[in-house]
């Protein structure tokens, strides 16, 4: 804060439009003694990169990370984002933040300095608290390893191809990303990412392979499919069929240690794809609570900064102009409805906490025993986002108070009535059927999928044995399914069996084979 | 803690890699739709809207994902109005699940078709691939070399505006030092030395003799800064300039066109394509094209693109003077020190009778000399096509052309009928130099 003498005064951070870096300097500075000093947030070191808007489209094909291997998909999602962007149906993002040790930011070098303000504000403070802070982050990613990782996998994609040509490995990786989502460990937590151990883990592989390398077994008449070393494995884990720990939620995990096709190069960028999976799967559990974090944040911020006299009423419009398009929530018979924002839903929600520690109805008191009128509003926040994900924050802290606010109300869609029927509104019954309904709309578990290994018939024609739980009725599309199938059938080497079964009764509703189209 | 980095100046396009990785995957498909646009797609449209969509089999993503229908759905919703619990409200179309403005597809995956754009050369390159033509042209067409002065090391011998000083002074300092020439400072060093030793009143012996040698030693340091000149001739080097050739980067292309009242729509159409063909073509070789319309019936005259292809004209056909007319033009504006030229032209193969012989003559000797390339289309009505599929057979202009074409290989002559043709026979004229002689009887 810079303070003349004599004055009382306060001079405003900045003016203009234009940014220097010694201005975002200062910015900086003032941010962080808010962030730190009045909302007590913990942050990693923060790297902020400024990049021109090539270069932020460039960033977005690669999932935002500064390093990727190369895949022709990445292109396929730049030249849509470039469509969009070019057409002008899209903005793009101010920033992009990496779950990182130091948290890298990129702000775009267009936006103007109270845009930079702002978006210092919202990433490297209100994301960067929320990545260091969350249980899951904490548990399932490893920040400070992830570049380190991204540089391995980078490095060891480019020499298989080198070795094996690109369009081996492309065909291992199109397979391993239409498994992507099926390549994480919900329940389990993962080992720590560290480069050197994997260097070693392949030097291990390569040594095991070389110590029970038998030549004789070259001699052993085999059917095409799978060399005699393989053969010898599999009858081993005849043996072990029992103790493949199956079911098995993680099928790339699975196909990575059992499938006897895969060679020692082709596991490893399993492992790498699983990986990568792992990493981003808690941003998707808490899309409503990151996002919401970064916005209050900002808000919260940038509100301060104004307050003391640190903001021009220039940069104040213009940042709650911006802010305002983030939150922009239409209704649900809007034209331009396409969900409901989980910037809005976040920031609504938080707000709603604060306004319960400080200023509680008798309503809050019933339904937040805990927290009502504690006046911590700043503690209550940062345990919420330490310890929740989006189902559960929801779950625990949607509020009577902010389902009428927003007007929540259910519907339930069966497929075989001719009317979507309105179950429950924001009323004193439907309160809590609103709430579990929307925390199940952003539960993971429900939201993917859920297939799993469940046998394999290693003693016959290997057939691997996929099944879908079949929740409520609701199917897997088929294009996508029988794409998919096709993919682990690659992987596995021997025909694939996906059965789906009704969750509730057991009883199965269908089957399809990747044999089929080869018999027929 | 905490660090900006200044990002801006790094390289961008780091996708560019995985853009072509997708591109060759999507080769295929990307190829058909441009082949496609090129036989039906408005001609204007071709040099610059490249947006393209494709299917998206063999480029799309598969994953598990929930269908879009069916089943017990529950969904939250905000900004109830007057629902009440037990309202039913009317399924939006197309059976999608919730309320309407619920996108049928979350991230696009599930789009049947891929929208995107290609940029120009991708466009011009895929296209061009099936021609296999800026290796053809490379080889087999002619092109009228210029020669420029360009910069190639150093001489000893020059004019004097060509000194190369900095090459100068490292030879002359090279040599000065090889050669023990003595420095300035040396010198006055000594002299300073030997004044004082001079100015002593009584000096003694010993002062005597270190004068002595003091004297000896500065006489021969002159006599070597004597010998040994600060410049010597031999030092000097002069900048040396040599003529390079330089492929000559201008192209003009002269379209001739028959509009006489037996050219309809359609022939004009089917020439149009070909001229835009011709005209791509010789974008990618050529930084600069001028292209010259000229028109003709009786009489020929210069006029520009609209009037050219969308003018109605009323008259007799004398295709010399659309000849005459082209070389007014070559003499006036594009000599050919500078300017490759290309000669292009449609007609529907009739002129008026006796003419014929002079059209012979002009090209041979007059027109065919100065041209790189000559390409003549012949607009056929469809079904003309089979009685023409024969080489000899045809009208008086197709008849006489074909001696022309004989004489010069770099004259081609062709017929179409059809938008269709145009393709193929685009090929075929820049590719057949090689099996030309093949082709004739």
């Amino acid at each position: 804060m810079t303070r003349k003498s004599k004055k009382t005064k306060v001079e405003p951070l900045f003016e203009g439009s234009e940014w220097t870096f010694e201005k975002l300097r200062q910015a900086y500075a003032a941010i962080e003694d808010v962030a730190l000093n009045d909302l007590g947030l913990e942050v990693y070191t923060n790297q902020i990169e400024i990049i021109s808007s090539e270069q932020m489209l460039d960033a977005y094909s690669s999932i935002g990370m500064p390093l990727m291997y190369p895949h022709w998909s990445f292109g396929k999602h730049f030249l849509r984002e470039e469509n969009m962007y070019r057409k002008g149906f899209t903005g793009l993002a101010y920033e992009i933040v990496i779950n990182s040790n130091p948290c890298i930011s990129y702000n775009m070098e267009e936006n103007t300095m109270a845009l930079q303000a702002l978006v210092m504000a919202h990433a490297a403070f209100g994301h960067n608290h929320f990545f260091r802070n969350n249980y899951l982050f904490r548990q399932w990613t490893d920040a400070d390893g992830i570049l380190e990782y991204l540089q391995f996998a980078k490095s060891y994609i480019a020499k298989c191809e080198e070795r094996c040509g690109p369009a081996a490995v492309e065909e291992i990786l199109d397979a391993a990303h239409a498994l992507m989502d099926h390549g994480v460990f919900r329940y389990s937590r993962p080992t720590r990412l560290s480069k050197r151990d994997q260097a070693e883990r392949e030097q291990e592989r390569i040594r095991y392979e070389e110590r029970n390398f038998q030549d004789i077994w070259r001699t052993v008449p085999t059917n095409g499919k799978g060399d005699a070393a393989e053969e010898e494995k599999t009858e081993e884990e005849t043996e072990s069929a029992r103790r493949l720990k199956l079911p098995e939620e993680n099928l790339l995990y699975f196909l990575e240690k059992n499938s006897p096709v895969l060679e020692t190069w082709q596991r490893e960028i399993l492992r790498i794809v699983r990986n990568i999976a792992q990493y981003f799967y808690p941003q998707k559990q808490t899309k409503v609570m990151n996002e919401g974090c970064a916005t209050f944040v900002h808000y919260y911020i940038m509100n301060r900064l104004y307050d003391d006299g640190l903001l021009t009423d220039g940069a104040m419009l213009e940042i709650l102009h911006s802010h305002s398009n983030v939150v922009f929530q239409p209704g649900f018979d809007d034209k331009r409805y396409s969900g409901i924002n989980p910037y809005a839903l976040g920031l609504a929600m938080m707000e709603d906490i604060k306004r319960i520690c400080t200023e509680p109805t008798e309503e809050d008191r019933t339904w937040f025993p805990e927290i009502a009128g504690n006046d911590d509003w700043r503690g209550t926040l940062r345990d919420a986002w330490a310890n929740y994900r989006d189902e559960s924050f929801i779950q625990q802290y949607l509020s009577p108070h902010l389902i009428r606010k927003l007007k929540l109300f259910l519907c339930v869609d069966e497929a075989e009535k001719q009317h979507v029927m309105v179950d429950s509104i924001h009323d004193e019954r439907g309160y809590k059927l609103v709430r579990t309904a929307l925390a199940r709309n952003y539960d993971l578990a429900l939201i993917e999928p859920d297939v799993q290994v469940v046998a394999v018939d290693m003693g016959g024609d290997r057939c691997l044995h996929l099944q879908h739980q079949v929740h409520d009725g609701i199917h897997l599309s088929e294009k996508g399914r029988d794409g998919v199938i096709a993919q682990v059938r690659r992987l596995w080497g021997y025909d694939v069996v996906l059965t789906g079964v009704d969750k509730g009764t057991g009883e199965k509703l269908y089957e399809t084979s990747t044999a089929k189209p080869a018999a027929a | 803690m905490f660090h900006f980095i200044d990002r801006r100046q790094n390289p961008k396009d780091k996708s560019l890699g995985n853009r072509q990785r997708f591109m060759r995957r999507a080769r295929a498909r990307i190829k058909e739709v441009v082949e496609k646009s090129i036989k039906e797609r408005k001609l204007s449209d071709i040099a610059n809207g490249e947006e393209i969509s494709i299917p998206t089999k063999g480029i799309d993503e598969p994953r598990f994902r929930h269908a879009s229908s069916g089943g017990r759905r529950e969904r939250v919703f905000n900004g109830n109005k007057e629902f009440r619990p037990g309202d039913q409200i009317e399924k939006p179309e197309g059976g999608g699940q919730g309320k309407g403005g619920k996108k049928g597809s979350d991230s696009g995956e599930g789009e049947d078709e891929f929208r995107f754009a290609l940029t120009r050369e991708e466009f011009l390159d895929l296209f061009f691939e099936d021609l296999e033509l800026p290796d053809l042209v490379k080889t087999n067409l002619r092109e009228v070399i210029t020669y420029k002065m360009r910069r190639t090391g150093h001489t000893a011998t020059g004019t004097p505006t060509n000194l190369n000083v900095l090459r100068t002074m490292c030879k002359s300092l090279g040599r000065r030092l090889a050669l023990k020439r003595p420095k300035q400072t040396e010198i006055t060093g000594l002299e300073d030395e030997i004044a004082a030793l001079d100015s002593k009143a009584n000096p003694s012996a010993e002062e005597l003799s270190r004068l002595e040698t003091l004297r000896e030693s500065l006489k021969d340091m002159l006599r070597r800064k004597r010998w040994v000149p600060y410049i010597d001739p031999v030092d000097i080097r002069y900048n040396n300039y040599a003529p390079k050739p330089e492929p000559n980067t201008k192209a003009v292309m002269l379209c001739l066109m028959d509009v006489s009242g037996s050219m309809g729509e359609r022939e004009k159409e089917l020439a149009k394509r070909f001229f835009i063909l011709l005209h791509l073509f010789l974008n990618r070789r050529y930084k600069q094209i001028d292209v010259v319309f000229i028109r003709h019936t009786h009489e020929a005259q210069e006029v520009d693109e609209d009037t050219f292809f969308y003018s109605q004209e009323t008259g007799g056909t004398v295709v010399s003077t659309a000849l005459v007319e082209m070389l007014k033009v070559i003499r006036d504006r594009y000599p050919t020190s500078e300017w490759n030229i290309y000669g292009a032209q449609a007609s529907d193969g009739e002129n008026h009778a006796g003419d014929t012989d002079k059209c012979i003559t002009m090209l041979a000797q007059e027109v065919m000399p100065l041209c790189q390339y000559y390409a003549y289309v012949e607009i056929l009505d469809e079904r003309e096509t089979e009685i023409f599929r024969n080489m000899q057979n045809g009208a008086a202009l197709w008849q006489a052309y074909r001696t022309v074409a004989e004489a010069w290989p770099n004259f081609a002559m062709k017929r179409i009928a059809k938008p269709g043709d145009i393709y193929p026979v685009f090929r075929e004229l820049f590719a057949k130099q090689s099996d030309k002689v093949a082709v004739r009887p």
